[in-house]
């Protein structure tokens, strides 16, 4: 029984690192608290169910849509919303995503209602594997092997690209990115695209195992700031491991203190890793 | 004009407001107002003097309003008492689950601060002794100012009691803004290093700055259990309640003692006649209606209203100077 509790939490964590990574890229790039990360996931999620409402799309298949369409929320809201914040005090910038996640929200609910909706059609639902004792569904697995690999799609991108090292100089220090010759304003643009993206493919994933309403993303966001702030701000393998550490915690805390306290552990579990690492696990 | 002056005239303003209009839903706004106007003071307290993000001050609120609602609800003691009591308890949490917290620094100190709030949030959910989920509903006493009821319609009555806790909230905000302490705060704000280099105790003043912090709030969460008759989890130590008084003082200017009136005075009103006007279709029109405005002040007036009335009052005197240069 523990085994399966382990592996589930495993599996979650996984999925917690691609939410997590997206928001410490925006996080450590731009150095801004974006409040509306959990609600990409909820947009996401969305947009795989109306294709797969609407146009019969499973939505593994639509998922390029979903991370194509959140990839633009992402843009736009670089473009529209922390452009005009970005030189204000740290807190104004927060101000605004947070007015960003209330608008999102809420709009959702005005359009979509705030009935709970489900995909119930999905080349992966309803099946699953048997490892001995260990009973693993197959949504959830799909969504975690695609979540890792995304994970590390996006750290080879990060790490070993042109535009990926653009982005990490941007991070260290603007101004002198800006005299190498890099257009810190596309940069910018374009890390909030790639931190929707993330949401928008985790999201769809999620969109085959998880019920579908406009507060969905709200917990995700939430632990998605635990996670960034245990493994390190801009820290693409701390948010992985982070992920990981908030999934177990979750699953382990769920099972042997009750399901009312999980969410109480995962938040006591940073508050006692802080102490010792002030800056997060992979901080600097 | 100085500040002093400026504020005493406002104040005056405030207190006479609610007998010239006599609507009851414009005095329940004016209650909010003044409500949020003191959390915005309080919080500033640590957020703009100190600069130590908090987004975990509904913990305080919700520990006011559930220590004043227990207290009657349990003991039959009068609310005063619980205000205090919560107040008290509130202050010593604070101590307690500060101390190691103000070790981080930015960002990290701020999640922290989220993190403890979700975790009083989970445990007041299924604290049996409290009620749980279920919440409290304070019973009915005698009518009158002792027990803090009042007829429903007698708003009155509740604004003048929450009018004089903010101008007490107002008093010790003034006492610490101009004290050696306030200075202290302001220095560790600016550079946590040059404070340590200049020989202050940050952490002693950070705790005590928290402190003082979360014994306010604690006692404006205890009028507000005391005001509304019926508390849960949900209502008191949700993120929400957090962050919407980091929106409005920051909307206002931080670390000024006119920004949380002024971010108040724009905000709650805001909320509340967009949900009068809108909110009825139970649709969530008027949260997008306040989700989208909150972002449009963000991005049009970045530093706080108080920031677009001193620039408007500097070019005025930039303006007077150079009249008599020339004549």
């Amino acid at each position: 029984m523990v085994a399966q509790v382990i592996t589930s939490g495993l599996l979650m964590g996984f999925i917690y690192a691609l939410v997590a990574v997206g928001l410490t890229l925006t996080w450590g790039v731009l150095d801004i608290i974006n409040f509306a990360h959990g609600e990409y996931l909820m947009l996401s999620m969305y947009t795989a169910f109306w294709l797969y409402s609407l146009l019969h799309l499973d939505p593994l298949i639509s998922l390029p849509i979903a991370a194509f369409t959140l990839y633009i929320i992402g843009y736009l809201t670089y473009k529209l919303v922390v452009k005009k914040v970005i030189n204000a005090p740290a807190l104004v910038a927060l101000l605004a995503t947070f007015g960003l996640s209330l608008f999102f929200r809420n709009t959702a609910q005005f359009l979509f209602s705030p009935n709970s909706r489900f995909i119930n059609e999905s080349i992966v639902v309803d099946k699953k594997i048997e490892l001995g004792t260990i009973i693993i569904g197959m949504p959830k697995l799909v969504a975690s092997i695609g979540s890792i690999i995304m994970v590390f799609v996006i750290y080879y991108f990060i790490e070993k690209t042109r535009t990926g090292k653009a982005i990490k100089a941007t991070a260290q220090d603007k101004a002198t990115a800006q005299l190498m010759g890099i257009n810190t304003e596309k940069i910018y643009a374009l890390t909030f695209g790639i931190s929707g993206a993330a949401a928008g493919i985790a999201g769809a994933f999620m969109s085959t195992f998880y019920s579908i309403y406009p507060e969905s993303g709200l917990m995700y966001g939430l632990l998605a700031f635990v996670i960034v702030a245990l493994g390190g701000f801009g820290n693409i393998m701390g948010a992985l491991y982070g992920g990981l550490i908030i999934g177990l915690t979750e699953a382990l805390g769920g099972y042997f203190l009750g399901t009312q306290f999980k969410y109480a552990i995962v938040f006591l579990i940073y508050l006692i890793v802080i102490q010792f690492k002030p800056k997060g696990l992979f901080g600097w | 004009m100085n500040k002093k002056k400026i504020l005493f005239i406002l104040l005056i303003v405030i207190a006479l407001l609610p007998l010239a209009i006599k609507s009851n839903n414009f005095r329940h706004i004016m209650i909010l107002f003044v409500l949020f106007a003191g959390l915005g003071e309080a919080w500033n307290i640590i957020t703009g003097y100190a600069g130590q993000t908090s987004f975990g001050h509904a913990a305080f609120f919700g520990i006011g309003a559930y220590t004043s609602a227990v207290f009657v609800w349990k003991f039959g003691i009068l609310p005063w008492y619980g205000l205090l009591a919560g107040g008290i308890i509130a202050l010593v949490v604070a101590s307690i689950v500060s101390y190691p917290a103000f070790k981080l620094s930015g960002h990290y100190f701020a999640i922290a601060t989220l993190a403890i709030g979700e975790i009083i949030l989970q445990v007041f959910v299924s604290w049996d002794y409290v009620a749980g989920a279920t919440g409290i509903m304070i019973p009915m006493k005698e009518r009158g100012l002792l027990n803090m009821q009042f007829h429903p319609r007698n708003k009155l009555a509740y604004f003048y009691i929450i009018f004089a806790l903010f101008v007490f909230v107002l008093i010790i905000t003034y006492l610490v803004e101009s004290s050696k302490m306030g200075f202290y705060l302001k220095t560790i704000r600016e550079s946590h290093e040059a404070a340590r280099a200049l020989g202050i105790n940050t952490t002693r003043y950070k705790l005590y700055a928290m402190g003082i912090s979360a014994f306010l709030t604690a006692i404006l969460g205890g009028f507000y259990a005391q005001y509304v008759m019926y508390i849960d989890p949900f209502m008191v130590f949700p993120l929400s309640i957090s962050m919407q008084i980091v929106l409005l003082t920051v909307l206002g200017g931080l670390g000024n003692i006119f920004g949380p009136i002024i971010g108040a005075a724009i905000l709650i009103p805001l909320s509340q006649y967009t949900r009068i006007i809108f909110g009825g279709t139970g649709m969530g029109l008027d949260l997008i209606i306040f989700g989208l405005l909150v972002v449009v002040i963000a991005c049009y007036q970045p530093h706080g209203l108080v920031g677009l009335i001193q620039n408007i009052r500097q070019k005025g005197v930039e303006e007077d100077e150079r009249t008599p240069a020339r004549g």
